[in-house]
């Protein structure tokens, strides 16, 4: 017999302990939310970027390139900023003076852009081409805020008016912001990209996976197979536990000791930070895998031997191939870890400014974070909005790299 | 030492642990004993196991009849705590020897267990799994033909021969303990030893792996063990009965069913024990 009462007292007690539960999901949610709401808010203009159409003749006579057959050297000191600031005043009506005190509308290098077109065509020279040059950080943000005239004490009034003039006229277009794909670190936001860093976290990543998949699979193998039951194999064994909770930084200088300075690889490429991140890696896929290798049904074991297979063709055949699905789970959070680390990778130098991508494992190269972590440091305004650009694009990868886990644990999972 | 002397030291086992002539004896265990680290699990055991013949042991449970029967294809290898002493024959050479190959040794014993283990594959590659890994069919046809015969002589043929692609898991308990048979059957091994292969299944379906074993026996010697008094006497010609680590008693199944020599095994078999 039990007591209504009593009965209810339970129920009312399991309520509120599902109560408990739902409102911590919801906490949770909320603040993974508010932080994924903020990150946008903040990045989602890192993305765009608005550019003015202007026609630029290329006028020997304005370059200071008169009658030359314009070489590489000859066009690093034409006089562009003069080129830019006569196409200003020949788009803008009514001004006086040169038109240099246009040039404050467009981003500081614009005259490079200029330039660089210059330099891969020479035949250009004499010819009139269109461009769309970046807008300057102050002339974008008055844009982004719906023309608030909170600039108008700062800026002169008559380049507000022209920038008003300009849109107006349709000259002013937003524009996918593709030089924060295709460009690499820039001391300047708006020529600023992370296209190096990106490069830089898949190759580092790269080297991370093939060393330490290979060798934890490998590591969790003889624990689980092989090893002697010993003090030797038991101390070992609760190492490599403890391994996975030394903080990372230290693997940093365990990178910077050994593998630079007593191997004398160079500092900042990938291949370094690969090794040390796949050192720290190596404890959590070791971990992994080994219950993975004993979540493995011993009858399935006992039925390969009893057929005649030798030790190696059990593992083999049955238990690695069962063991995959949990050993990539394991290596995915790893990878994942890995992909956000910055301690380590500051020691071994990957804090270098880089501008040009990384063509392989030795050449110089940030990853992902330690560029996020040099934006968030810089002064200008730009760069608050390319920080939190750089955050999703790193966010964007962790995903992808989530989904690939996910689709190649199914492949393995379907053969039952 | 003589036959003679030797069947002087038996004196724990009555009734007929050894037979006479030499030519239809498979196995011959002399002296065996088990330790799983402290504990003795099987006591001094002699026994024959005759050729093309079914051999039944019994037992109350925890009696050892599991460890006897794996130190016949040496599956205790793999329990690091097992040490196994006396001497195994197998045609007269022992399977305990240094040079002796486990993996070859284990094609000519095969064993089936108590609980179905098909791997998580296809029901083909379950049965291919095994001549495969011996390199017993050279082409693709053969091994066809081989999983074709093995299903037959495990009377699984008629229900799987469409669904041999489909995952070996999804048969139900009988079909995947014939299936096992037939993975064990399809590398010709001499010898099937099964550990108590009827205790997760139906009577159906254990009537069915019955009829299969007396089929079977024409060509294999089997070794059983089970829990079950009526299977024992149906199927097996030589019944052993084990107690306590210790082989009691020895006979012709008949023979012991209808008149056993030991006190012990009368109690057991009328089930006043075990
Ligand atoms: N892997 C092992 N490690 C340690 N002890 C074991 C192991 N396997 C069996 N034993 C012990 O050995 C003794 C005999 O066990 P065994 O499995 O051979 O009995 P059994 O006759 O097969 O019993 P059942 O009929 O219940 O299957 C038991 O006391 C058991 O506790
Ligand atoms: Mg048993």
């Amino acid at each position: 017999m039990t007591d209504p009462r009593h009965l209810a007292r339970r129920y009312r007690r399991a309520r509120l302990l599902r109560w408990c539960c739902l409102a911590a999901v919801v906490f949770a949610l909320s603040c993974v939310m508010l932080l994924l709401f903020d990150i946008t808010r903040k990045g989602i203009g890192g993305f765009s970027v608005q550019r003015l159409s202007l026609s630029v003749r290329f006028d020997p006579e304005l370059l200071g390139l008169e009658g030359l057959e314009p070489r590489p050297e000859d066009l690093q000191f034409a006089d562009f900023p003069a080129l830019l600031s006569a196409s200003l005043a020949a788009l803008i009506p009514g001004a006086g003076g040169d038109g240099s005190q246009w040039t404050a509308l467009l981003d500081d290098n614009a005259d490079f852009l200029l330039y660089e077109r210059l330099l891969a065509d020479p035949r250009l020279l004499g010819t009139e081409v269109g461009f769309e040059l970046p807008l300057s950080g102050w002339a974008e943000r008055y844009l982004d805020e719906a023309g608030s005239k909170q600039y108008a004490t700062l800026v002169e009034a008559e380049l507000l008016s022209t920038l008003d003039w300009l849109v107006e006229q349709g000259l002013v277009h937003l524009r996918f912001n593709d030089t924060f794909f295709s460009a690499g670190d820039s001391r300047s936001p708006s020529s600023a990209g992370i296209h190096s860093a990106l490069l830089g976290s898949l190759y580092t990543l790269l080297v991370c996976f093939l060393l330490s998949f290979p060798v934890g699979v490998a590591t969790a193998i003889y624990f689980e197979e092989f090893a002697p039951s010993n003090r030797w194999i038991t101390l070992l064994e609760i190492n490599i536990n403890n391994l996975a909770a030394v903080p990372s930084i230290i693997f940093g200088l365990l990178g910077l000791a050994v593998v630079i300075n007593f191997f004398g690889l160079p500092r900042s490429v990938p291949l370094v930070g690969g090794i040390v991140l796949a050192l720290m890696t190596l404890p959590t896929i070791i971990i992994a895998s080994r219950s993975a290798i004993r979540a493995v049904p011993p009858s399935v074991r006992e039925a390969a031997l009893a057929l005649g297979a030798s030790r190696m063709e059990v593992i083999g055949h049955h238990v690695v191939p069962l063991a995959l699905p949990g050993m990539l789970t394991g290596a995915i959070i790893g990878m994942a870890q890995a992909l956000g680390e910055t301690a380590p990778l500051l020691l071994i130098g990957m804090v270098a400014f880089v501008v040009s991508p990384p063509t392989g494992l030795m050449d110089p190269a940030a990853v992902l974070p330690v560029q996020i972590f040099l934006w968030a440091d810089s002064p200008e305004r730009g760069f608050i909005e390319l920080t939190s650009a750089a955050i999703m694009v790193l966010l964007a990868f962790l995903g992808v790299m989530n989904i690939g886990a996910v689709l190649l644990r199914r492949r393995f999972e379907r053969r039952w | 030492m003589t036959t003679v002397e030797r069947d002087n030291e038996l004196s724990s086992t009555v009734g007929k642990p050894l037979l006479d002539g030499a030519d239809d004896v498979k196995f011959s265990v002399r002296k065996l004993a088990v330790h799983y680290a402290e504990l003795q699990a099987v006591h001094d055991v002699n026994l024959d196991i005759g050729q093309r013949q079914v051999t039944a042991l019994i037992g109350p449970s925890g009696c050892g009849k599991s460890t006897f029967l794996r130190c016949l294809n040496r599956m205790n290898d793999i329990i690091a705590s097992c040490v196994v002493q006396g001497e195994v024959h197998l045609d007269q050479k022992d399977i305990y020897a240094p040079q002796v190959d486990v993996v070859a040794l284990r094609a000519r014993v095969g064993m089936v267990f108590q609980k179905p283990n098909p791997f998580p594959k296809s029901i083909y590659d379950n049965i291919a799994y095994g001549p495969r890994l011996h390199g017993q069919a050279d082409s693709p046809s053969a091994l066809d033909e081989l999983v074709e015969t093995s299903l037959r002589r495990a009377g699984l043929w008629a229900e799987v021969k469409d669904l041999l692609h489909r995952p070996a898991t999804s048969l139900s308990g009988g079909q995947q303990q014939r299936l096992c048979i037939a993975r064990t059957i399809a590398i010709q091994p001499e010898v099937i030893l099964m550990d108590e292969p009827c205790s997760a299944l139906d009577p159906i379906a254990t009537a069915r792996i019955e009829a299969l074993i007396g089929e079977l026996k024409c060509d294999y010697t089997i070794v059983i063990v089970t829990h079950s008094m009526q299977q024992a006497s149906r199927v097996s010609d030589r019944t052993a009965y084990f107690h306590l680590g210790r082989l009691l008693e020895v006979n012709a199944t008949d023979k012991i069913f209808m008149a056993p020599e030991h006190p012990g095994t009368e109690d057991y078999i009328t089930g006043r024990i075990g």
